[in-house]
């Protein structure tokens, strides 16, 4: 009991002494987040001032942000912040920059060019974006000039659609029990095939919905052993078109970590498809594709929404085949900002290297995200 | 000593007609009742007894005059099964059992058709089975003749007839060439459930696309898409354009509006453009401005 008491008094005077530490001599950046002091530097060099703007990008001051920039004449705050997190919503609306880099390209006495890439942390993982900025030298301190890209605001308008939507009435609790139900799409997977990499197993493959309705997809997988045993299943969580509109095809991509190929006997594949309300809109056209062989092989292109409807998110999905046709990857992108109508934006999908040399031909689709659910 | 003689005679005398009631007694049960049809339960002897119909999820009882007959009016008994009857009188009891069997006229069918949906031109691609119930949903175990019907909205019809094994009967049925809900009815006499199976087209078949210039552009038009069969390919079906050029490509997934599909594209002079859909690949055009 005694025992018990002291350890109670100890902690309750270490509580206090540490309160009182951390008032009278408080950390840089919890003065900064109180509304303190600044932790900025000084910006005496070109490559402190964009440091500066990225920690206030960082913590989302964007009134000292825009307060440092050399050019702010050219833009106002609201136009500033829309560039860094969209005018409509996308992934950038709800996502934070978890750190930043600076690296300088060129300097001069009074002027620089510094490549800041900001990290940004989004719903769907990791997104980086990069900035050349031009700084210049006003008096003793440096100011970065921000290369603002304003984006197009689509006019108040009318767009006229007309395609299809599909809605479904399921079976109801008063319907006689054998009542057939509507019929689950008819979904088949029409390419698959297991890869070894170096973090484990992967699996390839392609679905096609050869129904006449939208389907709801996913593919799940299990690794059976010699022995018929299962080792592991693993689902295609977001590396797949989940909407897939009749006689659409999807990639799809299963990773089993930490398990070598050799281990496996065969493999059970599940898809898995059910009725979805869906519009047939929007049309994505996917303009100017270009394969880029290694080093930092890539596919590059530029999403343009045919549609009236602005697009949200939109997932690039890319299918990689060999010369025999054969599908040798898959790799994805999400885009970070809304597609307005015919406003092309670009992307870029990563290919591994090992990869890149065997890559021949590509097939992309794209899934498409609206506020309001999936379309 | 005369009463204790007194007293053990009149012991012996009851026990003696206890033995004769219990010798008396006895039940008359018809061997099977239909269900939902009355019944009588004779018994012989003398007195008063209690009788107990005991079945699946279902137990009578009644006090009846030993003698006489037990009336049990239709209704009654309309679970199908192996029923026990035990008559319990004050020191004995006897048992016997019965069963009641579905009635012999369809009342009810239920019918499970496969599946709602496919595409046109499938042998045995639908399937249609049939289970016979009584009034009282029994299954009815005793051979009956069903009728199965397909029927078009064209107007084709195919017909089967099958007799139930174990109150199932089950058949399969050709999909049509032609598209449309077909409706499924399977009958016996009067008795009829329908479904509608919904065939509908195939894959696309000939797929071919034609393309002019509009303005800078190109644009793509396909024929109106229909499968091996005629049928009209329904829209929002997706087709695949692809314009390859100089190393690169663009492409297009359109859904099929009022029977074709319809896209501009940026038609780069010796562009080759392709058409697809789902593994069906169309024709192919090399666009020269």
């Amino acid at each position: 009991m005694s025992k018990g008491r002291l350890f109670a008094a100890l902690l309750a005077a270490a509580t206090v002494a540490l309160v009182v530490i951390g008032t009278v001599w408080p950390v840089p950046s919890a003065v900064a987040y109180a509304g303190g002091a600044s932790l900025l530097r000084s910006s005496s060099t070109p490559e402190e001032a964009v440091a500066n703007l990225g920690d206030e990008i960082r913590m989302q001051a964007w009134g000292k942000a825009y307060a440092s920039l050399a050019n702010k004449a050219q833009f106002t705050q609201p136009e500033f912040v829309h560039d860094l997190t969209g005018y409509y919503s996308s992934l950038r609306t709800y996502a934070t920059v978890e750190n930043f880099e600076v690296r300088p390209l060129h300097a001069s006495a009074d002027e620089a060019e510094i490549e800041l890439k900001l990290h940004w942390s989004t719903v769907v993982g990791a997104s980086v974006s990069t900035r050349d900025l031009h700084v210049i030298r006003n008096g003793d301190r440096w100011e970065p000039e921000w290369p603002i890209a304003k984006e197009p605001i689509v006019p108040p308008q009318v767009i006229p659609v007309n395609y299809l939507r599909w809605d479904v009435i399921y079976r109801g609790p008063g319907d006689d029990w054998g009542a057939q139900d509507v019929e689950a799409p008819h979904v088949r997977i029409v390419d698959m095939h297991p890869v070894e990499r170096a973090d484990g197993v992967v699996i390839l493959g392609e679905l096609l919905n050869e129904d006449v309705v939208p389907a709801y997809v996913s593919v799940s997988a299990t690794l059976l052993s010699k022995s018929q045993s299962p080792i592991a299943t693993e689902g295609s969580f977001d590396k797949i078109s989940h909407l897939l509109l009749p006689k659409q095809v999807t990639p799809f991509l299963i990773k089993f970590p930490n398990v070598a190929l050799s281990e496996v006997g065969s493999i059970r594949m599940t898809p898995l498809s059910a009725l979805i309300a869906a519009s047939a809109d929007p049309v994505i056209e996917i303009e100017n594709e270009q394969l880029h062989p290694a080093p930092g092989a890539s596919l590059t292109g530029q999403l343009i929404n045919q549609s009236g409807q602005i697009v949200n998110v939109a997932h690039v999905l890319g299918t990689f085949y060999d010369k025999t046709g054969q599908v040798v990857w898959v790799a994805d992108e999400y885009i970070d900002r809304a597609l307005l109508p015919q406003n092309p934006v670009p992307f870029e999908i990563h290919i591994p290297e090992d990869l890149a040399r065997n890559v021949s031909s590509q097939r992309t689709v794209i899934a498409t995200y609206s506020s309001g659910g999936a379309q | 000593m005369r009463t204790r003689s007194a007293f053990l005679l009149s012991g012996m005398a009851v026990a003696m007609m206890q033995l004769a009631f219990a010798q008396d007694r006895s039940m008359s049960l018809p061997k099977t009742v239909e269900a939902g049809n009355a019944f009588t339960i004779q018994s012989t002897g003398s007195g008063k007894a209690t009788l107990y119909i005991i079945g699946l999820g279902q137990v009578l009882k009644r006090d009846v005059q030993l003698g006489e007959a037990t009336f049990f009016p239709a209704g009654s008994l309309y679970n199908a099964g192996h029923y026990l009857a035990v008559l319990a009188g004050d020191s004995s009891t006897e048992s016997d059992s019965f069963d009641v069997v579905p009635a012999s006229k369809p009342a009810d069918l239920s019918f499970l058709a496969r599946p709602s949906r496919l595409p046109v031109g499938l042998h045995d691609g639908i399937t249609g089975a049939v289970y016979v119930f009584d009034a009282y949903h029994n299954l009815i175990a005793a051979p009956t003749p069903v009728s199965f019907e397909l029927s078009n909205p064209s107007g084709t019809v195919q017909k089967r007839i099958v007799l139930t094994r174990e109150g199932a009967a089950w058949t399969g049925m050709d999909s049509t060439a032609r598209q449309g809900m077909d409706r499924f009815v399977a009958r016996i006499g009067e008795i009829s459930s329908a479904r509608v199976v919904g065939q509908v087209p195939g894959d696309p078949c000939g797929l071919k696309m034609n393309a002019r210039q509009s303005g800078q552009q190109v644009q793509l038009v396909t024929d109106p898409v229909r499968d091996c069969n005629g049928n009209a390919v329904p829209d929002g079906t997706i087709v695949t354009f692809t314009e390859a050029y100089n190393g690169a490509q663009s492409t297009v997934d359109v859904p099929l509006k009022h029977g074709i599909a319809e896209v501009q594209m940026a038609g780069h002079n010796g562009a080759t453009i392709s058409v697809a859909s789902g593994v069906v690949l169309g024709n192919q055009i090399r666009w020269e401005k």
